[in-house]
């Protein structure tokens, strides 16, 4: 079963509607899901799902990436995992690769600059973010736009991170990374 | 959070607003009267009727009247949200946005500028969930513009119900019609809403069309007592 973890700076936002139900429809299909706020997840709760996203959030929700501490359990999930925007912030900030201000809005075009089973080639993706990452060792880059890191993977797990919107456009990410 | 709403009067700015209401506080309406008829951002039948939609809702409206130009339209829109800043002290913007990244875009580029949340509580919705919504939610909704093929007069004026859903979904099938109108086939005007205090009663209106386009257009209207 999935875990979509709802990135929104309360649980029960309005921002739920826009960063956390897309995701969910672009999925509906294929696999039974949850969807918790960040602050209520446990490492037992971690534990009961087989893979998880992270969602986006408002460009001026910042209250996330003030509480980084509740996605410790990142650094050491074994499962693959998805960060979308913020979810990818969070992810390089556990991995040690601090925020770099990049500022994207709408459709931008995505260049892959490394294989990898979610994307490849050249592709328009839609932006929403203030911020992208300077990645550590720990991660690859596996795609770039002209300003800045759009997409990385953890080296030795199944963690990866990407800044566009796949669930406003290329869902069929999404369903790659159902089927990792 | 204090927010403001895009609201055009139609079926997706009220239900968006409704959204918004349920999580944080509405505090004021923006509405932006384009006079250019081709408009992608702001252009829809009816918008003078979000002057007595804003008094049955009991909420102030800031109205701007903007000449429709493409990037000028945006400026009048920043100075209205400016307003609604300075005047209400917003904190944020919502809008009815569903698929069209093009608004979604301008709008969170003018929200950022001025340090503003922007909020698309429709977002990427499916369109048949979300005319179902809208009558799940009691709101009472006519459609008010036709802009495509098959449409025509005949479906100017009437109401968005379950059978009109079926209609309209049916259209999808057959002809790619989006059914909520998101490609701008239909335009709607609300009359009714769970949060409006009064109901608006059409006193005149007058039909325009021209094959598969048309305007409802409503001349005279005023508030009344709800029936329930």
């Amino acid at each position: 079963m999935l875990l979509i973890v709802d990135m929104n700076y309360r649980k029960d936002s309005v921002g739920y509607y826009e960063f956390v139900l897309p995701i969910a429809s672009s999925i509906k299909d294929l696999e039974e899901y949850t969807i918790r706020h960040y602050s209520e997840l446990s490492r037992t709760d971690i534990d009961r799902y087989s893979r998880i996203i992270l969602s986006g959030n408002a460009l001026e929700d910042k209250q996330v990436l003030t509480q980084i501490e509740d996605f410790a359990w990142v650094g050491t999930c074994e499962k693959p995992v998805l960060g979308i925007c913020a979810g990818m912030q969070a992810i390089g900030l556990i991995f040690g690769s601090p925020l770099k201000r990049c500022l994207e809005l709408g459709m931008t075009w995505i260049r892959t600059v490394k294989r990898n089973p979610l994307f490849f080639s050249s592709f328009k993706a839609y932006e929403l973010h203030g911020y992208s990452i300077q990645p550590s060792e720990e991660l690859d880059v596996l795609a770039e736009s002209e300003k800045c890191p759009q997409a990385v993977k953890h080296k030795k797990k199944e963690i990866y991170g990407v800044l566009f919107h796949p669930e406003v456009r290329n869902r069929e990410i999404i369903r790659r990374f159902m089927d990792l | 959070m204090r927010l403001a709403v895009l609201y055009s009067g139609g079926k997706d700015s009220m239900l968006a607003l409704l959204k918004a209401a349920e999580k944080e506080e509405v505090i004021c309406l923006i509405s932006m009267v384009s006079k250019n008829k081709e408009s992608y951002m702001f252009h829809t039948p009816n918008i003078k009727i979000t002057r007595l939609q804003a008094r049955a809702l009991e909420l102030p409206l800031i109205r701007r009247l903007t000449e429709g130009k493409k990037e000028e339209e945006l400026k009048d829109l920043r100075e209205a949200i400016r307003r609604a800043e300075e005047k209400f002290k917003i904190e944020g913007v919502v809008t009815g946005a569903v698929e069209s990244v093009y608004q979604a875009e301008r709008i969170q580029k003018i929200c950022h500028e001025l340090r503003l949340w922007c909020f698309n509580p429709l977002w990427k919705k499916d369109q048949e969930e979300l005319l179902e919504e809208t009558m799940r939610k009691g709101l009472k909704v006519i459609i008010s513009g036709v802009f495509a093929y098959p449409l025509d007069k005949s479906w100017l004026g009437k109401h968005i119900d379950k059978e009109m859903i079926g209609k309209l979904v049916a259209l999808q099938q057959e002809y790619g019609i989006s059914p909520s109108g998101e490609g701008g086939e239909i335009e709607t005007t609300v009359l009714d809403a769970p949060l409006f205090k009064k109901r608006i009663e059409i006193m005149d209106f007058n039909v325009e069309s021209d094959g598969n386009s048309g305007v409802f257009q409503i001349r005279k209207a005023r508030l009344t007592e709800k029936c329930y």
